[in-house]
């Protein structure tokens, strides 16, 4: 007993150990790949570009005729912004293309990934990997510089941190959303828009104080779908703002927690995804 | 100790189909019993008709489908709870699709298979410059795979399957639509494949010439039961189909009379006989040249195809 648990630990961490070299591996023949046509790549590298530099622009005119919006002034709103942003950008970027599983699924390309000694999670994570994406989190770096140094708080050590931490709990959730949205289509395989409504359409959300949306979604974004924790509540308790639904003011402390229950379920539903197509070959 | 083992293995999947607005549910076997073993360095043509389970069984021992029930081991592991770690131990070719980075030169594929299987630097660069030079792949290492013609990509695909030394390769379908000089070569280079490192192979083809240049030994299931395992003689040998005699004569004859054989069409002085596989043709010839001005003669084995249509219907009575 006592040896077949060393030898499960023993092959979790040399898995763990070896995934970031061959995430990398992939990637890079990824990247290589896209520049294989490098009209293509440019056009997407400056669309992606322009449209992701548009959207805080949207943002910016809305202020340009009111002074607050939810409680939130500009450079508030610039903080949100960013984070939200930044989490999906950074989310999108290193899992994103597990959307297209359900493609892969169908070419039998997923038959392919499985005769090879990678993990086929790393081979979806990885598969066709966009670094066009990163476009988003260099524009959300720039929103969030800009809209701290525009912010007037007293900064301390523990809002410094929690703010680190929540960038990066956030991106988990997002990722872990992601995942699960590709482990649902080895059930349903044309379901990746449903995936993009919460992620994409999630960072639409998060973008903007949750509370201007009622208290029915602020609900469901806390208790369904824990995106109020990507980004929300903690900049709420980073700039000292009460939570709403009479909630406790550090409920954002809890990002963290969100986001390792989020990790553990959307594991959980991606293995029985791959067990179920590989007992159903479909 | 063999290298494959399956005992008693099914394999079923539930078909929903779906006629107006009932949607009915049913089960199909697409693998029913399968027992087998196969020995180390064996090379074994696995064939039936479409939907026998061929693909099924592939996709068992490679470990990418676990079985509905039974007992399959290869190199001594359980594929299917084993699949990560069987792996780098063996190698597959999918016929249709291919392993290969489509937008990238072939060498770069090469390249990352090397680091995937942690291949030895040293003794990746030796598999390849073998494969290289017996695949002819020298001109195509630079070219993107997605430029490459269909054979060109199938030996590409061939040499990524065996960079690694697998111990066991499955092919499926290595030879589709290839032409024929493309198959006579790699055909070949299975075969050398096969005698210098001992590779197991297992290849399954709808092209009963594949069968008749490399396997030493044939297995045919059908609806996902085997219906035969033996070698390529035996299974002629065992549906009886007869031999034929095409023999040249000097002038136009009656149909030649000898017992036991039959003349089963006459064309100006040719005549096909037919005869029993368990009558050897030399004393034949000899009784025919004795009494008939026998000018020349060829002797023909039944083709696969008609033995293995043969296996089939008796197969279904």
């Amino acid at each position: 007993m006592a040896e077949s648990l060393t030898k499960a630990e023993e092959s979790w961490l040399s898995k763990a150990t070896a995934w970031p070299g061959q995430y990398w591996m992939l990637v890079v023949m990824w990247i290589r790949s896209s520049l294989a046509y490098p009209a293509s790549f440019a056009l997407m590298l400056l669309g992606s570009a322009l449209v992701t530099g548009l959207d805080f622009v949207a943002v910016l005119l809305m202020f340009s005729h009111i002074e607050t919006f939810g409680g939130f002034t500009l450079a508030e709103m610039g903080l949100l912004y960013g984070t939200a942003s930044m989490t999906l950008g950074l989310a999108d970027l290193v899992i994103g293309s597990i959307d297209r599983i359900g493609q892969r699924i169908r070419t039998g390309e997923l038959d392919v990934w499985l005769i090879r000694p990678v993990s086929a999670f790393l081979q979806a994570a990885a598969d066709n990997f966009a670094l066009r994406r990163l476009g988003r989190p260099l524009q959300a770096g720039l929103v969030l510089v800009i809209s701290v140094a525009a912010l007037e708080i007293d900064w301390t050590v523990a809002k410094v941190l929690l703010l680190a931490v929540s960038l990066i709990s956030g991106s988990v959730i997002f990722a872990a959303i992601f995942v699960l949205g590709g482990a649902f289509q080895f059930v349903s395989i044309d379901s990746a828009e449903l995936a993009n409504s919460f992620t994409y359409g999630g960072q639409q959300l998060t973008q903007y104080p949750l509370a201007i949306f009622g208290k029915d979604i602020v609900r469901a974004v806390t208790f369904v779908v824990p995106l109020a924790f990507v980004n929300y509540y903690p900049v709420l308790q980073v700039l000292g703002k009460p939570a709403p639904l009479g909630l406790p003011s550090w409920i954002g402390l809890l990002a963290p927690a969100v986001a390792v229950v989020m990790v553990a379920l959307a594991s959980l539903a991606w293995q029985a995804g791959l067990r179920r197509y590989r007992s159903t070959g479909s | 100790m063999p290298v494959i083992e399956l005992e008693n293995v099914s394999r079923a999947f539930t078909v929903t189909s779906r006629t107006g607005l009932r949607r009915t549910r049913r089960e199909v076997r697409a693998v029913d019993g399968l027992s087998f073993t196969v020995e180390p360095g064996e090379v074994m043509g696995y064939i039936g008709p479409n939907g026998a389970g061929k693909s099924t069984t592939i996709k068992m021992l490679t470990g990418i489908l676990v079985p509905s029930s039974g007992s399959i081991r290869v190199a001594g592991v359980d594929p299917s709870r084993h699949r990560l770690k069987l792996a780098k131990r063996i190698g597959v070719v999918f016929g249709q699709r291919t392993t290969l980075w489509w937008d990238l030169p072939l060498k770069d594929s090469f390249a990352v298979l090397q680091k995937m299987y942690a291949v030895p630097r040293a003794r990746h660069a030796e598999n390849l410059a073998t494969f290289v030079e017996l695949l002819d792949l020298g001109d195509l290492l630079d070219v993107p795979v997605r430029q490459l013609s269909l054979g060109q990509r199938m030996r590409g695909d061939i040499a990524a399957a065996l960079l690694h030394d697998p111990e066991i390769v499955y092919l499926d379908e290595p030879t589709i639509g290839l032409d024929i000089v493309s198959k006579a070569r790699l055909r070949e280079f299975l075969a050398q494949v096969n005698a210098e490192r001992g590779t197991t192979i297992i290849l399954t083809t709808h092209d009963l010439d594949d069968i008749e240049a490399l396997c030493s030994r044939v297995m045919v299931i059908d609806h996902g039961h085997q219906v035969f395992d033996g070698t390529l003689p035996v299974l002629r040998a065992s549906q009886n189909a007869p031999r034929t005699l095409i023999i040249d004569l000097a002038t136009s004859h009656p149909p030649i009379t000898i017992p036991g054989t039959t003349v089963t069409k006459t064309d100006g002085p040719r005549q096909w006989l037919t005869f029993p596989t368990t009558t050897s043709a030399a004393p034949l010839v000899a009784q025919i040249a004795a009494t008939y001005p026998l000018v020349d003669l060829t002797v023909t084995e039944p083709t696969i195809e008609s033995i293995i249509t043969n296996l089939y219907a008796q197969a279904h009575k």
